[in-house]
């Protein structure tokens, strides 16, 4: 009888360290799979880094390797923001940089140029991000759920799409943070333990210092505690788990610095201190509870009820009226503009002009997390058999994340996770109770008679919709199956020979149904693979700083960006100004090094709305202001000749808002005709005589004879024309970036066309012949 | 109706008082530990109000750090309490090194933004 019981120890002993190898082989593959499948960008156009926001990021980096932390953190930037300049110490999220520019390159000791550092950051902490999964997924349900989402979450698009190689951004170093802090905050409440109650409120700072999106942690954490208190789950655990983070993760929150003070006195933090006092007060409620008798505690609550509830009433009033007295109840815009998603239109243009911000369309729910879409509602459903702190807890990540990213497509990002560990449960389960049935019926049909009296198969109704769910069309990844069918299968085994005593009932499923569900899952696995694969090479992997296009003898390349900050940087004085619209404010300072006006922090609307307004000004006014700020040259995007579609013109009419919020002169129905933009031939005269046009089109007709614009599709309204104050010193190979300088004004004005400025109103451009002579500019 | 209502509260605070004296002696100091802690937070809140919050880095980290180690220290005495059926089995050395090293980490952030 020992010798059995001892046989069977062994051989469990030996099956979980099988086990546990297994499991690490494949999180290394895991993350090997992470770390490539984002390479896509590096392959098919270089190592350079992408858009506009890791520009910037990759310029601070820089600063921070050759200066130092000291000079990092002191850092005033006066070559942005002219003529106010940026302060970045106080501004930045310095996690992304101070990871990059200390943690990777100096411990390595090996020689890196920073740049390739900064490309290859983001999957390298995707690798962590898919482990960080693992093990929160583990906490939740178990190792087998865990791999499923760690492999899911290596590979979903929307993930991908913010940490492909060279995008080099916040998300990249944020999302891999959430998850740890998660991790580590299910931990502590699954197992009481201070230790990693310290460790979660440390993860806490590093995402504090990654991302502004940490305001999401400090209000889901105690959101998830309230809801453990209000569902009658007040363990000791809780408040181990929930009371030192809010102390430690304050201060740990304040000490960075663009978080500061805001940590205890704006309203995204109230939720943690609200919950703070109320978990004392159960704790304590429970506390006397546990020390009176019945009878005293009923007397007790009735003396409390009474007394307490006036000072109550008090506080509250005294807090209600220290919030309402502010005009945003203490929220910041930005957060304001989450919770109700139609705040930024009406209130902040800046923010609803970003493309990001926009909300998504149902399609791309499909393109970000493709097959977890509907394995989510399944997950949701696994997470409450049995219910547990831990699977209340992503019930409420998954509840929350799906409201924010329907507010904003940046925000499928936080869905991502989500989406992930649900489906990873959701797949496991299914995936258990298929390989259970089958392992019960495999000896069953071998060997008939070996039956146990006790086994009984019956198909309960939880089973029936559970497979139905799965066999519709759910699939899990081609390669897992036949290394986690080895897995599942030893504990189920273990685990049956003791249900068939412990139940009468087993859930078991008849064997054909069985291995057609376990094909199908594969299948949807593969689907899903193969989506992502597609979705990594084609559509995530453009660094939109070099455009290709497949023309008829070849691949063709659109590197006129670089080419125009090459000019810039050549061909300049260090000190000189570009004013150009925000968007391009970062790589202009990053690759062209030179001064400029307003870029994509967009902290000052004021200043932007000044820059939009020179824009949308005749030639006259936008000389006069671009000259009381400086500028030298003046930077446009034109994407006609090319057809490419994000260019200024189409960016212009959020010029004329954001410029009209703040000078009223500038009206947007003065740039429409009827409503409707346009810049043909119907287009109104303000449009056709502001500066963005002109600076768009100038020469346009001689490439073509007609002007064509290739993006608006019409000839364009004005095609012969002369600038006046400014003139052109650069256009790239492709029309696509157009520098132009201002003209210093006449040292002398002569005396009939002294009088003639005093009396004309906006400026009149010459068109030909006589009024030539009449224009003191030329 | 008052006199019921004050006849209870002093049943009630008897009856606390005889309860309370019957936990052990460890667990009575950390209470202690406990009020001290959060009696400081409030001197410093009372002295906050008189002066005023001109460093308000020195008051916050000063108030957070009373508050953290009083909670700290109520979550050591759940873990070491043995009534509590879910840490029977944590060694009370192992209790109390986790509160050590959550102490410090406290410590150092207080001192460091303690200004």
């Amino acid at each position: 009888m020992a010798a059995i019981e001892n046989g069977k120890r062994e051989e469990s002993v030996l099956r979980n360290a099988f086990g546990n190898v297994l499991s690490f082989f494949i999180l290394l593959l895991i993350g090997i799979l992470a770390f490539s499948i984002r390479l896509f960008s590096v392959i098919k156009y270089e190592s350079v880094i992408h858009e506009f926001d890791p520009y910037f990021n990759y310029r601070v980096t820089q600063f921070l390797t050759k200066n130092g932390i000291y000079d990092f953190w002191n850092w005033f930037d006066d070559r942005t923001w002219y003529p106010l300049g940026r302060v970045i110490g106080g501004t930045v999220y310095p996690g992304l940089t101070l990871t990059a520019g200390t943690l990777i390159l100096n411990s390595l000791n090996i020689p890196l140029s920073v740049e390739t550092v900064c490309v290859f950051t983001a999957p390298i902490f995707s690798a962590n991000a898919a482990w960080a999964t693992y093990l929160l997924t583990k906490e939740v349900k178990g190792t087998g759920a865990g791999l499923t989402a760690a492999a899911l979450l290596a590979m979903v698009p929307s993930y991908i799409s913010r940490s492909v190689a060279g995008s080099y951004d916040n998300e990249a170093v944020a999302i891999f943070a959430l998850i740890f802090t998660f991790y580590l905050y299910i931990k502590t409440l699954n197992t009481g333990s201070l230790f990693y109650a310290t460790l979660n409120a440390l993860a806490y700072f590093y995402m504090v210092c990654s991302w502004g999106g940490y305001t999401f942690i400090i209000n889901l954490i105690p959101m998830h505690a309230l809801l453990c208190i209000v569902t009658g789950r007040y363990s000791s655990q809780l408040y181990i788990a929930y009371a030192p983070l809010v102390v430690l993760g304050t201060l740990l929150a304040a000490l960075v610095p663009v978080v500061g003070f805001n940590a205890v006195m704006t309203s995204e933090h109230f939720a943690s201190f609200l919950v703070f006092i109320i978990i004392h007060v159960v704790a304590l409620v429970y506390y006397i509870k546990g020390i009176l008798s019945p009878k005293m505690f009923k007397v007790a609550v009735t003396l409390i009820i009474s007394a307490g509830l006036a000072v109550c009433c008090a506080v509250m009033a005294v807090l209600i009226a220290m919030v309402a007295t502010s005009p945003t109840k203490g929220w910041s815009g930005r957060s304001l503009s989450l919770l109700d998603p139609t705040y930024a239109s009406k209130y902040i243009p800046i923010i609803a002009s970003v493309s990001e911000h926009q909300p998504p369309t149902w399609p791309s729910y499909f393109m970000d997390i493709n097959v977890l879409a509907f394995l989510v509602p399944a997950g949701i459903i696994a997470c409450f058999l049995p219910l547990s702190d831990a699977s209340s807890f992503v019930i409420l990540y998954i509840v929350t994340s799906v409201y924010f990213s329907g507010v904003m497509v940046r925000l499928m990002l936080v869905l991502a996770p989500a989406a992930c560990i649900m489906s990873g449960i959701a797949l496991s389960e299914a995936f258990s109770v298929f390989t259970r049935s089958i392992k019960f019926q495999l000896p069953a049909l071998l060997q008939s008679e070996k039956v146990d009296a006790g086994e009984t198969s019956t198909d309960t109704a939880v089973t029936q919709t559970d497979a139905a769910k799965p066999a519709k069309s759910e699939e899990i990844v081609k390669e897992r199956p036949s290394k986690k069918n080895k897995k599942k299968e030893k504990e189920p085994v273990e685990k049956a020979t003791v249900r068939s005593r412990i139940q009468k009932k087993l859930l078991v499923l008849p064997l054909e149904a069985s291995v057609i569900a376990i094909l199908l899952l594969v299948l949807l696995g593969a689907f899903y693979v193969v989506h992502c694969v597609w979705a990594a090479a084609e559509a995530y992997s453009a660094p939109s700083i070099v455009l290709t296009s497949r023309t008829h003898d070849g691949l063709h390349v659109f590197d006129d960006f670089r080419e125009a900050y090459a000019w810039l940087r050549h061909n300049t004085d260090v000190d000189d100004k570009v004013a150009s619209w925000w968007d391009y404010g970062y790589q202009t300072t990053a690759m062209a090094n030179r001064t400029v006006i307003v870029d994509n922090n967009t902290w000052n609307n004021t200043h932007i709305a000044t820059v939009g307004t020179a824009m949308s000004s005749p030639e006259k006014a936008a000389w006069e202001i671009f000259n009381s700020l400086d500028v030298k040259y003046v930077l446009v995007v034109f994407g006609g000749l090319v057809g490419y579609p994000s260019d200024d013109i189409n960016k212009f009419l959020w010029m004329v808002r954001i410029g009209g919020g703040v000078f009223p002169h500038i009206k947007e129905p003065d740039y429409l005709r009827d409503g409707q933009y346009r810049i043909d031939s119907q287009a109104t005269p303000t449009m056709l005589n502001c500066l963005m046009y002109k600076l768009s089109y100038y020469r346009f007709v001689e490439t073509d004879g007609q002007a064509f614009d290739r993006v608006r599709r019409t000839e364009i309204g004005r095609k012969h024309f002369k600038l006046t104050h400014f003139e052109e010193v650069f256009t790239t190979h492709h029309w696509m970036v157009r520098i132009y300088k201002l003209k210093p004004p006449k040292n002398r004005i002569r005396g009939k066309t002294k009088r003639a400025k005093s009396q004309k109103s906006s400026s009149t451009t010459s068109t030909k012949g006589s009024s030539r002579k009449r224009n003191p500019w030329q | 109706m008052a006199r019921t209502t004050t006849k209870d509260a002093q049943d009630l605070f008897h009856s606390l008082r005889s309860a309370y004296a019957s936990t052990p002696t460890n667990l009575k100091i950390i209470d202690l530990y406990v009020m001290f802690a959060v009696f400081t937070a409030l001197i410093q809140v009372a002295y906050m109000a008189i002066v005023g919050s001109f460093p308000f880095n020195s008051f916050l980290s000063g108030v957070l750090s009373c508050i953290g180690t009083a909670v700290l220290a109520v979550c050591l005495r759940i873990q070491v309490n043995k009534e509590n059926k879910e840490f029977k089995d944590l060694p009370p050395e192992r209790a109390f090194a986790d509160f050590v090293l959550c102490n410090l980490v406290l410590h150092l952030v207080i001192m460091n933004f303690l200004g």
